[in-house]
């Protein structure tokens, strides 16, 4: 996009900025879009699978329902607790809000659409992803009140529980792939599977690590059988508590960018991200432009997150913390062995 | 832990049973009524708002025995009566404060003459308090407006009383 902008005759540095600032704005309208149906699409999920209906009056099929209710809680009172500590309280919201805003500048859209081409992308999104829970703590924190600060207490020990797998998952990953960049690594999953699938999921050794992957997204950010940071029947509504209007909403969008952050990285390690699912020219297969392969499978994964969310009952902590550090962790270090081992035997000979 | 339990416990056996129990959910038809559109069928036993009834000629049925008024219980009921002109006994006041009414039937059963009846509406919600504190000018506004849903609904019960 910056040849683009000075071939209108800009300078290098001002065509940079105006294409990098386009770029922004590029995926985090669609972006904002995008939560705000997925948010929808979750609603309807969750109550089809218990025979209800869901959204279905405002606009069409209830499409506009997520519009409808961001306007009413933008129209809504921003209420501070007098005993909060204002700065922090209003803080909270907005470093989530745009944590989760900023590792999408790594995902790549296809070859070309990324914004940020770094080589260590997946240790940025592991970066970011983990200051992620800032938010959820400073909110806590600042509310002055119990259950949000039990809440935010449950959010940092959870997320950094998970963290922890999450990172040697991505061990995983990168060591098949040879690369932290996330267009090489999906580059890499070109006709992983007998030159036909694309994708690491086609794997014996990756496809248990993708099923923790899985579920670790699912622990990571805060989703169904592991929401218990915001478990109604213990804690109100966890780190929320206090919050209403504009900081309730920024905190809601936070979590389901976060949300789709994940099920994209689902797609992108796993699935082959922006590749279509098989390396066969079926129908016109590699003219559907990529973006389009990434959106669905982020939208299948969704699908996956609210299934799971419709079907399994909350845990209870001490048993997400034995998963995330009695099954997970040495699952996770034992596939790192073992991946590395075969990686060792097959693809750069026994070591002599 | 058996063989079996171990390869249970790590092909997350339970959950994709339990996950292709709710996706075959997922696709049956959904129960919801779509409520402002789409109701359910109500008995004609059915005790929503009150309504003083007429006879056909158009004189008011309650008599002011005051029977609902004593069987209430929960004292929502206010009649004040006095002779009229041609001598009959009639009401000057009957109020129900339908914030206190707990829709329990009884005033219907009590009446002798069939004037004051619980009718099939059930969608009278007010945006005020004030607007509950039902006077007689209100309820027989309401016997009027639902006389044949109402004696329709006496009809089909007649045989169980």
């Amino acid at each position: 996009m910056t040849a683009f902008f000075q071939s209108l005759g800009m300078s290098y540095e001002w065509a940079w900025f105006v294409a990098t600032v386009a770029g922004i704005l590029l995926i985090a309208l669609p972006l904002m879009l995008a939560v705000a149906m997925i948010i929808y699409v979750d609603r309807k999920v969750w109550a089809a699978m218990a025979l209800r209906r869901g959204p279905n009056v405002v606009g069409p099929f209830g499409l506009m329902q997520s519009f409808a209710d961001g306007l009413k809680v933008f129209l809504q009172e921003t209420i501070i607790p007098s005993a909060s500590n204002k700065g922090l309280f209003l803080i909270g919201p907005i470093v989530t809000f745009t944590v989760a805003l900023l590792a999408w500048a790594v995902i790549p859209f296809g070859p070309e659409a990324v914004l940020a081409d770094i080589n260590i992308g997946l240790l940025y999104v592991l970066a970011i992803s983990s200051l992620g829970v800032y938010g959820v703590v400073i909110a806590g924190w600042a509310s002055n009140s119990k259950y949000p600060f039990f809440s935010a207490m449950r959010a940092a020990a959870q997320m950094i529980s998970y963290e922890v797998s999450i990172g040697f998952i991505l061990v995983c990953v990168i060591l098949y792939a040879g690369t932290s960049n996330l267009n090489d690594i999906i580059e890499a999953q070109r006709g992983h599977g007998f030159g036909l699938v694309n994708g690491f999921f086609f794997n014996l050794l990756l496809f248990p690590i993708w099923i923790m992957f899985l579920i670790s997204s699912l622990a990571e950010t805060a989703r169904a059988p592991f929401d218990l940071t915001e478990a109604e029947s213990e804690l109100v509504a966890g780190y929320q508590t206090e919050y209403s209007s504009m900081s309730f909403a920024l905190f809601w969008l936070g979590e389901y960018a976060n949300v789709l952050l994940m099920c994209a990285l689902n797609a992108i390690l796993f699935f082959g991200g922006w590749l279509p699912p098989l390396n066969v020219d079926l129908i016109p297969w590699f003219d559907i432009p990529g973006w389009i392969w990434l959106f669905a499978k982020i939208f299948l994964f969704f699908f996956i997150f609210s299934w799971v969310k419709a079907t399994v009952p909350r845990f209870r902590y001490d048993q997400l913390m034995r998963l995330g550090w009695k099954v997970f962790l040495p699952l996770s270090l034992l596939f790192v062995v073992l991946v590395s081992g075969w990686l060792m035997f097959t693809r750069y000979g026994v070591a002599a | 832990m058996s063989v079996a339990q171990l390869v249970k416990s790590f092909t997350l056996w339970e959950f994709v049973k339990a996950h292709a129990l709710t996706l075959k959910y997922f696709f049956k038809p959904k129960v919801t009524i779509n409520y402002p559109f789409e109701k359910n069928p109500i008995s004609p036993r059915f005790r929503g708002e009150h309504a003083l009834r007429r006879y056909p000629n158009g004189e008011e049925r309650c008599i002011a025995c005051k029977l609902c008024e004593a069987v209430c219980p929960a004292q929502a009921i206010t009649i004040e009566s006095e002779p009229r002109a041609d001598g009959s006994r009639r009401t000057t006041r009957y109020d129900i404060d339908m914030t206190k009414c707990i829709y329990c039937g009884f005033c219907q059963e009590a009446c002798p003459v069939d004037a004051i009846v619980e009718g099939p509406n059930f969608e009278f919600s007010t945006e005020t308090r004030e607007e509950l504190l039902y006077d007689k000018a209100k309820l027989l506004a309401n016997g009027d407006k639902w006389e044949r849903a109402l004696a329709a609904n006496l009809e089909a019960d007649a045989p169980y009383r």
